[in-house]
């Protein structure tokens, strides 16, 4: 398919009821929003990414999806950063409370990344994987449909080649696309998929056109330097809960939750209460929130988790440990945003590197001044 | 459009209307709640398993966890017993006698009875810690010929925090051994003074191995609990605990209550000690 089917594409999918969301340029960032036309897209940038750093820049081309990935993520479609989901009223008989139906919004997904699809697979296993089914994220999962779109680049902070989520997007999409020089291969992964490329000026690939794809797949794979080392790494956290080197991140750690917010599986949330100016109907509100929060961990007047180590110690054991016993498989999809968007730079590959290093007794390796304080304690 | 697509199941989100049918004072700053579910049909067909909890709501202020303390047999009301420590139970303590409130639950897993009977148990409760013991104590009173012995230990700071005192005689009288323990006595206490520890340390244990204990109160005093269980000869798998994290949304979906690998809410709160042995002593996990 040649550049300009993509208008075709996005009209398409709106004309079948779908509120097309994509990439596009928001306050010097690569974020998510509703996409009208390939106007909207984010043609001819690209993003220069490093731990606490994130620019945008022209590129050389005019490629619409030659970025990586942003601070936004899918979830906040699948997964709203607030939700309604009760409310209460006060009549002659007392308190009534309610459940909202769901909102029938369907939305297309434009542009989702291998890494992506694989978040989306996690937060599948959270919201309806278990005994429990979230009715919002389940009407919304279900009526979505996936345009993935394959990565040509990579940037410094991405690893998903550890964690075997990319960056060649393999399943679960309707159609994934391959932007090359002279246009779009597409994949057919559905037949809703199949629905909507019989609506596209599309033609059978020859040999080159699918040869220059897997060279553009191949060129992102090839630019992938971070890596993390999932090697018994589960147990390597779990048999660490007192090590050290919690307290030296902490030094560093400002507690902010920005790792958690642009995450794309972390789903921590919390519920509040508001009524209206009669106090006589209450909705209740779930918004994001996250256990780096000092009154996440709030038990009978006191956080459980007072100490920023202990919070990072949490959300780094979650996501790479304990994730595994709750829902099969890591929680990090290696996708680099907390990375980026740390505001002081912190990178959970380095410190994995820093504990598998100073793991056991053997405390030589560790910084000086982590080292006395270590020796201090004994 | 993908997979993932299932069947509309109930929504974990529905809250039942209740009003407060009794309210009685137990021992200073808690208070038993017994709700009635307005729906005639939820009401009917309510069912809670002991060592369940329930999320108790006033609009406008919050919801908590409660456990229920009922009789799993009582039928009409639900009856909560509840320590004002915030907001929402200082609120619940001063609702009057016939105000609606939600009720969401019942959540969480049980204490494993089923899996135990013909054995001796043990159960060891720490001040409101023996609530979420109450529905199995009532439990064992109906079905005490499907198990062995029966100890029962409650301690509490003083004589007058014992909770459900003037039950204990019939508990006695139906079965069940009961001990009694403060940490300070005063001119009227004829029983024991000092910890759950030191009674559970000489209690008579017939056959530690056939032995099953099940505990509810301060971690701390769980775990010395359990220490001294298993080197009295109780097999760690026997040994159960009752756990406490903040929860928000009872079905394991906010996050909140997380304790290592576990969700309280929906894995717990009761586990065995063999599973949470390892990351109990942690601080601040």
């Amino acid at each position: 398919m040649l550049a300009e089917g993509l208008d075709t594409l996005i009209r398409a999918l709106a004309e079948d009821g779908f509120q097309v969301v994509g990439p596009t340029i928001d306050q010097q960032a690569i974020v998510y929003g509703e996409i009208k036309a390939t106007s909207d897209l984010p043609r001819g940038w690209t993003d220069l990414q490093e731990a606490g750093t994130y620019r945008l820049q022209r590129r050389e081309d005019e490629a619409y999806f030659g970025y990586v990935v942003g601070s936004h993520s899918w979830k906040k479609y699948l997964f709203p950063p607030v939700t309604l989901v009760a409310s209460a009223d006060l009549g002659e008989n007392g308190w009534r409370m309610q459940t909202p139906e769901p909102d029938p919004v369907k939305y297309a997904f434009l542009g989702v990344r291998a890494c992506e699809l694989a978040a989306i697979r996690i937060q599948d296993q959270v919201f309806l994987g278990g005994p429990f089914v979230d009715p919002t994220y389940e009407a919304r999962r279900s009526r979505a449909f996936i345009v993935a779109v394959n990565c040509t680049q990579a940037a410094p902070t991405c690893f998903c080649t550890s964690m075997n989520t990319g960056p060649r997007c393999d399943s679960d999409f309707d159609l994934a696309l391959t932007e090359t020089s002279s246009g779009f291969l597409i994949e057919i992964g559905t037949d809703a998929g199949q629905v909507i490329a019989a609506l596209l000026p599309v033609r059978p690939a020859n040999s080159t056109e699918i040869d220059q794809a897997e060279i553009a797949r191949q060129r992102a794979a090839d630019q992938i330097t971070r890596r993390l080392d999932t090697d018994g790494l589960r147990d390597l956290l779990m048999n660490n809960l007192r090590h050290p080197h919690w307290e030296e991140i902490a030094q560093r750690c400002l507690s902010c939750t920005n790792c958690t917010m642009v995450c794309p599986t972390c789903f921590c949330s919390s519920v509040s209460e508001v009524p209206d100016l009669t106090g006589e109907h209450v909705d209740r509100e779930r918004h994001w929130d996250s256990c780096f929060n000092l009154d996440f961990s709030n038990m009978n007047g006191s956080p459980t988790r007072n100490s920023i180590s202990s919070r990072y110690r949490q959300w780094m054991t979650h996501k790479l440990a304990t994730w595994h016993d709750q829902f099969g498989s890591s929680g990090c999809v290696g996708c680099g945003r907390c990375i980026t968007w740390c505001p002081v730079g912190i990178d959970l590959t380095r410190e994995v590197v820093a504990l598998r290093d100073t793991t056991g007794n053997d405390l030589s390796r560790l910084s000086d001044s982590n080292a006395e304080s270590a020796e201090a304690n004994r | 459009m993908t997979s993932a697509i299932t069947a509309p199941r109930f929504d974990p989100w529905r809250t039942h209307a209740v009003r407060v049918a009794r309210k009685t004072p137990e021992v200073p700053g808690v208070f038993t709640c017994d709700l009635a579910i307005q729906e005639a049909t939820v009401a009917s067909t309510y069912r809670f398993a002991p060592g369940q909890f329930n999320m108790l709501y006033i609009p406008g202020l919050g919801e908590i966890a409660i456990s229920i303390c009922d009789d799993p047999q009582s039928r009409g009301s639900v009856a909560h017993t509840i320590r004002i420590a915030g907001n929402v139970t200082h609120a619940l303590s001063e609702l009057a006698v016939g105000s609606t409130l939600g009720l969401r639950g019942p959540f969480g897993v049980g204490w494993p009875i089923d899996e135990y009977r013909g054995r001796d148990l043990v159960l060891v409760a720490g001040g409101i810690g023996l609530a979420p013991l109450r529905p199995l104590i009532c439990h064992l009173l109906a079905h005490r010929q499907e198990f062995g012995e029966i100890h029962l230990i409650m301690g509490a700071r003083e004589p007058s925090g014992l909770l459900y005192s003037a039950e204990y005689s019939a508990w006695q009288d139906g079965g069940l051994n009961v001990y009694p323990t403060v940490d300070r006595g005063d001119d009227s206490w004829p029983g024991h003074i000092g910890m759950v520890t030191a009674i559970l340390d000489r209690l008579p244990l017939c056959r530690p191995a056939e032995t099953v204990m099940m505990s509810c109160g301060p971690e701390t005093m769980m775990w010395y609990a359990a220490q001294i269980a298993i080197d009295r000869g109780v097999r760690p798998e026997s040994v159960y605990v009752s756990l406490e994290r903040n929860m928000n949304c009872a079905i394991g979906l906010c996050g909140h209550c997380q304790f290592g690998p576990q969700f309280l809410c929906k894995d717990g709160p009761i586990f065995s000690y063999n599973r949470v042995a390892s990351i109990m002593k942690v601080a601040d996990l």
